[in-house]
């Protein structure tokens, strides 16, 4: 027997073995949680588990729109998302342009101004960062996460290590082709740019829509909040009905599922560059 | 100024001098073309980002709840680290937490890659499989968590009593002070050692072939070749993927909020936690800004041996 071209031996049989036995085991909170939000809270719990309910509650799947504002916390949740993806895009990508292709004074002093900040834990500054936002009046909107979140130094960062990969000729002769810089900026590094782009995409949106601590932070109105700590609201007023639970958690991974699945090629590749150039 | 040297050496087309006067305006020209694609961003990131990082440690030494006068500390909220024992127990756990899930999480991220190195089908399959838990929601994939490792119906402990486990010496996991702590520590390696993973595969696919080769003709077995040629090749892989772990580790909270609260009693509080109490629920924000200090040398300190080993390279 051949798998792959390769023929079957025992060590191959046993990698396969491995590989599936550990897939398995990773992918089980989620085959459980798939299998939970059809049953009944009673059911939920059965012993032997039925991974295939016999009598599937697609009922669940309704109820949780009407339950609680799960429409609007997907909404509020995709504005945030989008806007500080986009926002994050443009300014990173454009403050990276200046970073690896022109010259400027004090352009060493400023850009190790943002590497000193990649490693700052967020956590370390949340308060003030809170205390400052309170003072602008921006504590239960969305703008306050906004700006907290689309000026990132790591954005910039991974730009700029990008565009130092671009040919800088390529720009100068744009500039003989009298280009300006804008132009170059557009017309030229953005769509070179766009395995970097696809990047920096990815890891905004899973994190921003992933965010937690944020939110919990600045969004105490139940109609503003976000699907994670609707999700969490949810979960402490409706703590014993466990199917309803499970078939919201499912509803709040499909997005993210769908991006990734999509956009995981340059995820995978985003976190492997990250790794060497570490 | 540094800037003169750089222009010089980059842009040798400059072919024609111009007139002194015009070289300079079209200099500072440039200069202001360079600061308005870096304005968006840099504004941003200055009043929201570099703002709030210095008011932090103006913060630590004073005393405020968020609405009286604030007024000088000097070093009171520092002495009162030691006296705090829940401050003792999070830095602890914090420490306990780290030295426990670096180590796991590194092993499982190098065995996997290593799997899923080979040329086997489906390969791409199983590693977006290892890697999902990594992007999956936290809220969706901690409360699943809970409900497995649920004490008197979870499944876990159903499939424990079946293997024949006394009902009771069975672990309490989240509710259980003894327990709560590895409950968490599983999670965030479950959760976290795909993305490491993916990290690993690309140093396994920087390692030259030719160094197996070379060992096969030394008649190397695979553990050999393991040990001897994949570890120290992997080296620059390793120290980034520990310096990363270990300071994502001390940053720890959303998964221990939504697992354990940091209970029971404070055997899973962590540092983060405590200075979210300490400012959101205390309302003491110079002391929190202060815990806040604490956590921040313990990630300089790892940053500086990651800088120095880096210039060493």
């Amino acid at each position: 027997m051949r798998i792959a071209g390769q023929k079957l031996t025992g060590k191959l049989a046993a990698i396969y073995a491995t590989v599936i036995i550990i897939t398995i085991v990773m992918l089980l909170p989620f085959a459980w949680m798939l299998s939970a939000s059809l049953k009944l809270s009673s059911e939920v719990f059965v012993f032997p588990i039925e991974w295939i309910p016999s009598n599937p509650q697609w009922s669940n799947y309704v109820d949780i729109w009407t339950k609680i504002p799960l429409a609007l916390f997907i909404y509020n949740t995709s504005k945030l998302t989008i806007i500080v993806t986009l926002l994050q895009l443009f300014t990173s990508s454009f403050a990276a342009y200046a970073f690896a292709k022109l010259h400027f004074p004090y352009k060493n002093a400023l850009f190790l101004g943002y590497i000193a900040t990649i490693a700052m834990p967020w956590q370390v500054y949340m308060v003030p960062q809170f205390l400052l936002m309170r003072e602008f009046g921006l504590n239960n909107t969305h703008l306050a996460l906004i700006c907290l979140q689309a000026f990132t130094a790591f954005g910039v960062f991974l730009m700029r290590q990008f565009y130092m990969s671009i040919p800088t000729e390529l720009c100068e002769a744009a500039r003989i082709d009298g280009m300006n810089e804008y132009q170059i900026w557009a017309k030229i590094m953005l769509p070179l740019s766009k395995p970097a782009l696809s990047t920096l995409t990815i890891f905004t949106f899973v994190t921003t829509w992933n965010d937690f601590l944020g939110p919990m932070i600045y969004l105490t109105k139940t109609e503003l909040k976000t699907i994670q700590i609707g999700l969490r609201m949810f979960i402490s007023q409706y703590s014993a009905e466990y199917g309803l639970i499970m078939a919201a958690s499912v509803v709040a991974l499909i997005p993210v599922l769908i991006v990734f699945l999509s956009l995981q090629r340059f995820f995978v590749e985003g976190v492997a560059s990250s790794g060497i150039k570490g | 100024m540094a800037n003169s040297t750089i222009a010089a050496g980059d842009t040798p087309v400059v072919t024609r001098r111009r007139k002194v006067v015009s070289k300079r305006r079209r200099k500072v020209q440039d200069a202001l073309i360079a600061y308005s694609f870096i304005a968006p961003n840099f504004l941003g990131f200055a009043v929201f980002t570099l703002g709030p990082i210095l008011f932090a440690f103006v913060l630590a030494f004073m005393h405020w709840d968020g609405s009286n006068e604030m007024t000088f500390a000097g070093l009171a909220n520092f002495w009162r680290l030691f006296e705090d024992k829940a401050f003792i127990d999070a830095f602890w756990n914090t420490i306990i937490y780290t030295v426990a899930s670096v180590p796991a999480t590194l092993v499982c991220a190098l065995g996997l890659a290593i799997l899923l190195n080979q040329k086997i089908f489906g390969r791409d399959f199983f590693r977006t499989a290892m890697f999902f838990p990594y992007v999956a929601s936290l809220v969706a994939v901690a409360v699943v968590w809970n409900m497995i490792f649920n004490p008197e119906m979870g499944p876990v402990n159903m499939i424990l009593y079946t293997l024949g486990l006394d009902p009771k010496n069975m672990p309490g996991w989240a509710a259980d002070r003894h327990w709560a702590m590895v409950t968490v520590i599983l999670f965030g390696v479950w959760k976290s050692m795909g993305y490491f993973m993916v990290i690993y595969l690309a140093g396994l696919q920087g390692i030259n072939s030719e160094l197996y080769e070379a060992a096969d003709l030394d008649g190397a077995n695979a553990w050999q070749k393991f040990l001897y040629v994949t570890v120290p090749q992997l080296g620059p892989t390793t120290f980034f993927v520990t310096v990363m772990l270990t300071i994502q580790s001390f940053k720890v909270f959303d998964q221990i909020y939504m697992i354990t609260q940091g209970g029971p009693g404070t055997s899973t509080l962590v540092l983060v936690y405590h200075i979210y109490n300490e400012a959101f629920i205390s309302w003491d924000l110079g002391y929190s800004s202060m815990i806040a200090l604490v956590l921040f040398f313990l990630v300089l300190a790892v940053t500086v041996v990651q800088f120095r080993r880096q210039k060493e390279d």
